[in-house]
């Protein structure tokens, strides 16, 4: 009975690793070939939301929840505004037939992909038949904090500063571009100065 | 583990990575670009949370954590970019964007 119950739960996980993993790969080559970004942005959606499927089905729940938190909610959000700020901006992606470019990016990226598929079919039976078996709180919130605020401190701290860092580049290159416009400069230095420069 | 064993979800990882390569390789557009380097990353994120499931380690999904938090800064200083070169009305194609090339 045992036996039975294990085997449905893994005929289970099977059937929802199968839709999840092929919506992340479907979705993935629809970002790749759209050509308006604003679809493109949508189906990076579609990617990030079955990757966390993926994620749960690997343990690993805090890091599905900030998947859905950090990219579906901000980071897709943000691309989006952005995309609908400077106008959609076609492009053809194939126009023009393949170009010795395009033909050896395709040809690079097939070798890299064959190359790591070969490697892990080779090592499939070996050292990666047998999964080591985890605790139940593994990946939870609790362990994730436990972990990041015990052994991984230095990494927690180093994260913050990167993203503090990421924060001021972004406002300093969204704001101090109008500094570049020499016609609106002079004219703005000339209205500020005159008041000083007049005696009377 | 019930299911499909980490070979498969590597399998996963290596698919998504080819495809983030190849958009990143093809396509001209910046924002398509970043978006082919977000799937670049997912792919890599993939690949270390397997890991750390089949080797019942944590430190795979931190490193995860980490990654994740380096994409944000990633976008935000991609999308800043982006966003300058619209203001100086210049081209949002990377084959045009030649002025820093030697």
């Amino acid at each position: 009975m045992l036996t039975l119950a294990v085997s449905a739960g893994g005929v289970l996980v099977w059937i929802v690793w199968v839709v999840a993993g092929f919506s992340c790969l479907a979705s993935g080559v629809a970002v790749v070939s759209f050509s308006n970004p604003f679809y493109s942005a949508l189906a990076l959606i579609g990617n990030l939301g079955s990757l966390a499927v993926l994620y749960l089905l690997l343990s690993a729940e805090f890091v599905a929840a900030a998947q859905v938190l950090v990219y579906a909610g901000a980071v897709v959000v943000m691309f989006l505004f952005v995309i609908a700020y400077v106008g959609p901006r076609m492009e053809a992606p194939w126009a023009g037939g393949p170009t010795w470019q395009t033909l050896g990016a395709v040809l690079a990226a097939g070798a890299l992909l064959t190359e790591i598929v070969v490697v892990i079919g080779l090592e499939a039976g070996g050292s990666l038949a047998h999964s080591a078996h985890v605790g139940a709180d593994f990946g939870s919130p609790a362990w994730i904090g436990r972990v990041f605020l015990s052994d991984h401190l230095l990494t927690f701290e180093i994260t913050s500063i990167v993203l503090l860092v990421a924060a001021v580049g972004g406002v300093i290159l969204g704001s101090h571009t109008r500094r570049h416009d020499p016609g609106k400069r002079a004219h703005g230095v000339a209205l500020e100065r005159e008041p000083v420069g007049d005696p009377r | 583990m019930l299911g499909p064993g980490v070979a498969w979800y590597l399998g996963v990882a290596a698919f998504l990575f080819g495809t983030g390569a190849l958009g990143v390789l093809v396509r001209r557009n910046v924002l398509i670009v970043l978006l082919s380097l977000e799937i670049m990353l997912n792919g890599g994120n993939l690949a270390l949370i397997s890991f750390s499931r089949h080797a019942g380690n944590g430190a795979g999904q931190i490193f995860a954590l980490a990654v994740m938090a380096v994409a944000a800064s990633e976008v935000c200083v991609g999308l800043g970019l982006v966003v300058a070169l619209h203001r100086r009305r210049l081209a949002l194609d990377v084959d045009r964007l030649s002025e820093l090339r030697g």
